[in-house]
């Protein structure tokens, strides 16, 4: 299992340095600059500017300067929010979109399994018919709707809840976001659950376990739940990686300070290393969260056995 | 003593192109450590005569008649009721060893819990047990595989688990669909070895459902010859096997390969079984029999007594069929 994990690492460099090669020189080559947006500039000016972030440099150039500094864990200053380092802006912002994102992923799990699993045990009736409608519902309802219905009722309607703000994540201004954000991935966890769940149903090894008189309640948990949680599972890896990284519409409805607004920000604004950073960072996730799944799997599939 | 008495038992399923009957009126009957053999072609019908006996039945599956265990219906028991008898009064081994294990647990755990179950032995005096009754089973070094997982098992030994998973609360009868179907025949040989033996050792009474007639001489006191769903025959197995009054069963004999006859082509039943969703009306097998007359396509023959101890479902002459054999 150590040689396996030690492999995926290595594995994981040249991924990486390919994506951090590709994001560099497309951003590089699209036309414009981090300030070809700003008010109009004198050339010496521009020239200044230029010369103090290194753009006067050759491209290729610029390229290994980015990868030196990237190689001490430097992800170079950030041109759009003056003073801050990149590293300073996601060390702000990662925790808040991680907070949200573990809590939303937790929800979506427990949910997302357990519906999956009771639609599949009542196939066919108004019970799997409510869920699945339901499932649709949240897979098809896109966020930028269901965000603002949520405040309207939970928020400006009942008054339960605030509309927005992070307060330093207190637990009243999660409780939204974490809906808002789970319940698309409650109903896709849902969907799969419940195919999966019918398929290990049907399968001759469950008949045994009935032909040896065991209680249904038993059979899920100890002989279906493991088999129908795989197909699950290798979705849990992207779909992390998208709670985490990918909630911009939530984090800008609901004002939370994550990685959604700098992902924004620093696209519009061109903003060669926050763009970059971030990329490495989606990267980085997503290669890490895929090697979780594999290793997960050969810790549910005893037939898996990594060398 | 019966101990199991199946009267009119009959399974419809409901399918989108109309209700098939895949058993139609079965009655046979079993005492305490005899052995009854169902023998058809795939689609007779007869492995889902014992799972409609076990409540194992497809969700469409509609269940009627009566099969009385030591005189009680078992057809129709709630789910707790039922579990009560499955693996501690009945057991069953089914025909694919490689998929009716589960390949996600470890085989000692899986024999375990049955009789942590059914017996309320605690995890370690039931591990005990298993690897008793794995040892029975012939299996070598039955402490170490307890903590195997089934894919590492050949076909044959992952048999002598189930076979050994389904004794473990000593049933009195035990239901084996297939058994040895998907085993070569060496091994074929060694499981039926072991069942006659756990028969004689424990007289458990054996259900044993085959296409296999070698199989059915060597096992079996009883024999119920399906087709279509329907009985053609029912007797015992001398009489079925060396004295068959039905063309269907004389079919099924002839193309048992023998060992005098090399070079010879291997007779066969021509033709496939019918298709149950549409059945000729007469008799199921008129379009494969050599015996066919007009009186076959018209009417269904009823199943009636040949002598005291058989019964038989043709219109031919039996003892016609019997001169010819």
């Amino acid at each position: 299992m150590l040689s396996f994990i030690a492999k995926r690492v290595l594995e994981a460099i040249p991924t990486l340095l390919i994506l951090i090669t590709v994001s560099f020189f497309l951003m590089r080559f699209a036309p414009g600059n981090p300030f070809s947006a700003e008010i109009a500039m004198t050339p010496e000016v521009m020239a200044n500017i230029e010369a103090k972030y290194g753009f006067d440099k050759p491209v290729h150039e610029q390229y290994f300067t980015y990868l030196g500094n990237l190689l001490q864990g430097d992800l170079g200053p950030s041109f759009k929010y003056k003073d801050f380092t990149v590293n300073e802006l996601v060390a702000q912002a990662l925790p808040v979109s991680v907070k949200i994102g573990l809590f939303a992923f937790t929800v979506a799990v427990t949910f997302g399994v357990t519906f999956g699993t009771i639609a599949a045990l009542r196939q066919n009736t108004w019970i799997d018919y409510t869920i699945m409608t339901s499932a649709m519902a949240g897979v098809v309802i896109p966020s930028f709707v269901l965000a603002p219905l949520l405040v309207l009722i939970f928020a400006i309607g009942l008054e339960w809840l605030p509309a927005g703000g992070w307060h330093n994540g207190a637990a009243p201004y999660v409780v939204l976001p974490v809906i808002g954000m789970s319940l698309y991935y409650i109903a896709s966890i849902s969907r799969i659950m419940r195919g999966s769940m019918i398929e290990v149903l049907n399968s001759n090894f469950i008949r045994t376990a009935k032909a040896k008189g065991l209680s249904m309640p038993y059979i899920i948990v100890r002989h279906a739940l493991r088999p129908a949680i795989l197909p699950v599972l290798s979705y849990l890896g992207p779909a992390l990686v998208g709670i985490i990284t990918g909630s911009v519409v939530i984090e800008t409805i609901f004002g939370l300070p994550g990685i959604g607004q700098l992902f924004v920000n620093g696209a519009l604004n061109r903003d060669y290393s926050m763009v970059l950073g971030l990329t490495i960072l989606v990267g980085a996730l997503t290669i890490t969260f895929n090697a979780i799944v594999d290793i997960l799997y050969a810790v549910v599939d005893p037939k898996i056995r990594y060398s | 003593m019966t101990l199991l008495n199946v009267k009119d038992l009959r399974v419809e399923f409901t399918t989108p192109e109309g209700a098939v009957t895949a058993v139609n009126d079965l009655n046979f009957s079993l005492n305490a450590g005899e052995t009854l053999g169902i023998v058809g072609e795939s689609g007779s019908g007869k492995t889902q005569t014992v799972c409609s006996m076990m409540g194992l039945l497809a969700k469409n599956g509609i269940v009627s008649g009566s099969a009385k265990f030591k005189g009680q219906e078992i057809l129709g028991l709630p789910e707790r009721e039922l579990n009560k008898i499955r693996a501690e009064k009945i057991a069953m081994i089914f025909q694919d060893p490689m998929t009716s294990l589960n390949p996600y647990m470890k085989v000692g755990n899986q024999l375990a819990e049955v009789l942590v179950k059914h017996k309320g032995m605690s995890k370690k005096e039931a591990l005990a047990e298993a690897v008793r009754m794995l040892d029975a089973v012939k299996i070598p070094e039955a402490q170490k595989r307890l903590n195997m997982y089934p894919h590492e098992f050949s076909g044959g030994m992952r048999q002598r688990v189930m076979i050994a998973m389904a004794l473990l609360c000593s049933p009195e009868l035990l239901i084996a669909d297939e058994p040895t179907t998907a085993l070569d025949v060496t091994v074929q040989a060694q499981i039926l070895a072991l069942l006659n033996e756990l028969k004689r050792d424990f007289n458990t009474a054996i259900i044993m459902i085959t296409h296999d007639l070698g199989v059915v001489a060597g096992a079996c006191d009883k024999v119920l010859v399906m087709y279509a769903g329907r009985t053609m025959e029912y007797g015992s197995a001398d009489d079925i096997f060396y004295r068959p009054t039905h063309p269907y069963s004389e079919g099924l004999l002839k193309a048992i390969p023998r060992l005098d006859s090399a070079g010879e082509e291997l007779p066969t039943i021509p033709g496939n079984p019918p298709n149950l969703l549409n059945l000729p009306s007469g008799c199921p097998f008129q379009e494969r029999c050599h015996r066919v007359q007009d009186r076959c396509r018209q009417e269904a023959p009823a199943l009636h007594n040949f002598d005291a101890e058989r019964l038989r479902a043709c219109h031919a002459d039996a003892n016609q069929i019997l001169e010819a054999s």
